[in-house]
């Protein structure tokens, strides 16, 4: 299987604070890769900085380089903006904008001029249903998206996300603001995704690591612990750290 | 037989009557809450009696002055010409003038210090704004005699006095509002919102555009009406860089290059110069109606604009 994002010795800083170091990974396509770890440990950081989200915070810098595809996305001629529509993010909390939920979900493709040459409806009812969030919000699109459950709420982000057609969709910790229910709703999304999309995924919660991905990350203050299939991980990890972790004994 | 249950005795038990029987600052309660309620009420008199006092003194105008002699197009007391249509239309050209030109510097600055300018810039700016904001307006009215009007007039125009140079200093006096108010609201956008389209490929242009404005314009509105109604009231500068010619300018493109007077400068310049009484001094209160009136109405305008807590709440302004 095709790797689709590799990371070679990739050190992060926030000002001369060394949050990751010298991190060494590669992720597969089509596949769904969760990185667990104690908070501040650097995996959101990790994730941020695979659609360089992090250049929105002043003062941070990186050395080594994130291979996209074989292609460095720190290069210096590289168009942020067309590496954030091939590599999404998903937010924490789920973020729709306040405006309807059509213009929702029409806004990735209005931005970047796919409305130009497709249909916008087309594209706004094609990437609800892949969030399955149509048949419920089909009558009413023109209505406020904040009036939508925070299940629903997440459904859309991802929706939006999914409607300027990326390769990789990053999602950090989305279903740490909902219910159960609503989590398992987007596990099973995720998994559906997965057949379209790589899915790298931040978790604090390890079940959900070890039910919802194929490949488990360990963090451990900004270092890469352990990366291998999360069965493997789960049932018989290598490091003592990492099986210390996920049995609860350290975190 | 009597059955005694143990609910009985508790129910009727031994716990004092509720009388409030310790001295626990009761007469202070009184005295707060008392004059709170004063407070809030004497608001609502003074109002009420500032809008009866005008109503008193200007609404006789109408059985002295026909409608249509209100509605004639020269203002000239002495010869008992009542006209007020010249004194609207230079306040609204004065207006119109500033708003033109401190909208658009307005939100642009306010964009700029809250979503494009570093820190250290935003240090400088954000105070130097509220410095603007304390100049006593007679100074900005100084500074536009002495220094905007011969510009203007060097420019072309007969008289440095014009609409425009009213306009200008106006614009100056309202931008600070309109900078600071925006600038709230622009900051009160959470990140949250940036960061999603910025998530899906947008560029910082397109995300303030598409979604930080939207989000905001409640507040960009506000910020517009306080501006203008600022604008609008405004008396002193105005009248010292207007020319307080109460004619009727020539409509055409050099409308705003020309003397005009303001409603408010006309009553600042004339009240001293009345006998109280007289039909010349119930016009003056008239005009004063009639800018509670605009003020009255652009308020309101923007409260409907901005819509209730629940409207605000579904935009994520809350």
């Amino acid at each position: 299987m095709a790797d689709i994002i590799e990371v070679r010795n990739f050190t992060f800083f926030y000002g001369s604070f060394r949050a990751i170091r010298e991190l060494n990974l590669s992720i597969r396509a089509n596949q769904i890769t969760a990185l667990i770890g104690p908070s501040g440990c650097g995996k959101s950081t990790f994730l941020r900085s695979l659609n360089r989200m992090n250049d929105t915070i002043r003062g941070t810098h990186v050395q080594g380089e994130v291979l996209l595809d074989g292609q460095n996305i720190y290069a210096p001629e590289v168009d942020v903006t067309e590496l954030r529509q091939r590599v999404g993010m998903v937010f924490q909390r789920p973020n729709p904008f306040p405006q309807s939920i059509y213009d929702n979900v029409a806004f990735g493709p209005r931005v970047l001029g796919m409305d130009r040459t497709q249909n916008l409806e087309t594209i706004v009812r094609e990437s609800l249903e892949k969030a399955v969030l149509w048949d419920e919000v089909k009558d009413h699109l023109r209505t406020s998206a904040l009036d939508l459950s925070p299940g629903q709420q997440q459904r859309l982000c991802i929706a939006r996300t999914i409607a300027v057609r990326p390769e990789v969709i990053l999602m950090d910790e989305p279903c740490s603001a909902l219910d159960p229910v609503a989590t398992l709703r987007i596990e099973d999304l995720m998994r559906e995704l997965a057949r379209d999309y790589t899915i790298v995924i931040v978790t604090h919660n390890m079940q959900q690591a070890a039910r919802a991905s194929d490949w488990t990350g360990f963090f451990w203050l900004g270092e890469l612990v352990e990366f291998r299939e999360t069965a493997d991980l789960f049932s018989n990890p290598r490091e003592a750290l990492t099986e210390a972790y996920i049995s609860g004994r350290r975190g | 037989m009597n059955v005694t249950t143990a609910d009985d005795t508790t129910s009727t038990g031994q716990a004092g009557p509720l009388t409030g029987t310790t001295d626990r600052g009761t007469w202070r309660e009184f005295f707060v809450e008392h004059a709170i309620k004063a407070a809030g009420i004497s608001m609502i008199a003074i109002v009420g009696l500032i809008f009866f006092f005008l109503l008193r003194e200007g609404l006789p105008t109408l059985g002295e002055v026909p409608l249509g002699a209100l509605l004639g197009t020269r203002w000239y007391p002495i010869e008992e010409l009542y006209g007020l249509i010249p004194l609207v239309i230079g306040s609204l050209l004065v207006t119109a003038g500033s708003v033109l030109i401190a909208v658009p510097l307005g939100l642009t600055t306010a964009i700029y210090l809250s979503e494009i300018a570093p820190q250290w810039q935003r240090d400088i700016l954000k105070p130097l704004i509220e410095v603007l904001a304390g100049i006593p307006s007679i100074v900005l009215g100084f500074l536009g005699w002495v220094a905007l009007a011969p510009l203007i007039q060097s420019l072309g125009a007969p008289t440095g006095l014009t609409a425009f140079t009213g306009s200008l200093v106006l614009a100056y006096m309202a931008l600070p509002t309109i900078i600071s108010i925006s600038e709230d609201a622009l900051y009160a956008v959470p990140k949250e919102y940036r960061d999603g389209a910025l998530a899906i490929g947008a560029t910082q242009w397109q995300a303030i555009r598409m979604v930080v404005l939207r989000a905001a314009s409640p507040g960009l509105v506000t910020a517009v009406m306080l501006g203008i109604g600022r604008a609008i009231g405004e008396t002193m500068a105005v009248m010292m860089v207007t020319g307080n010619a109460a004619n009727m300018p020539a409509f055409g493109p050099a409308i705003l290059f020309e003397p005009v007077r303001t409603m408010t400068a006309t009553i600042a310049a004339e009240m001293g110069e009345v006998s109280q009484g007289s039909v010349h001094y119930h016009t003056l209160f008239l005009i004063g109606i009639l800018l509670f009136i605009i003020t009255f109405a652009i308020n309101s305008l923007a409260g409907r604009l901005i819509g209730g807590q629940e409207q605000r709440r579904k935009r994520g302004q809350i």
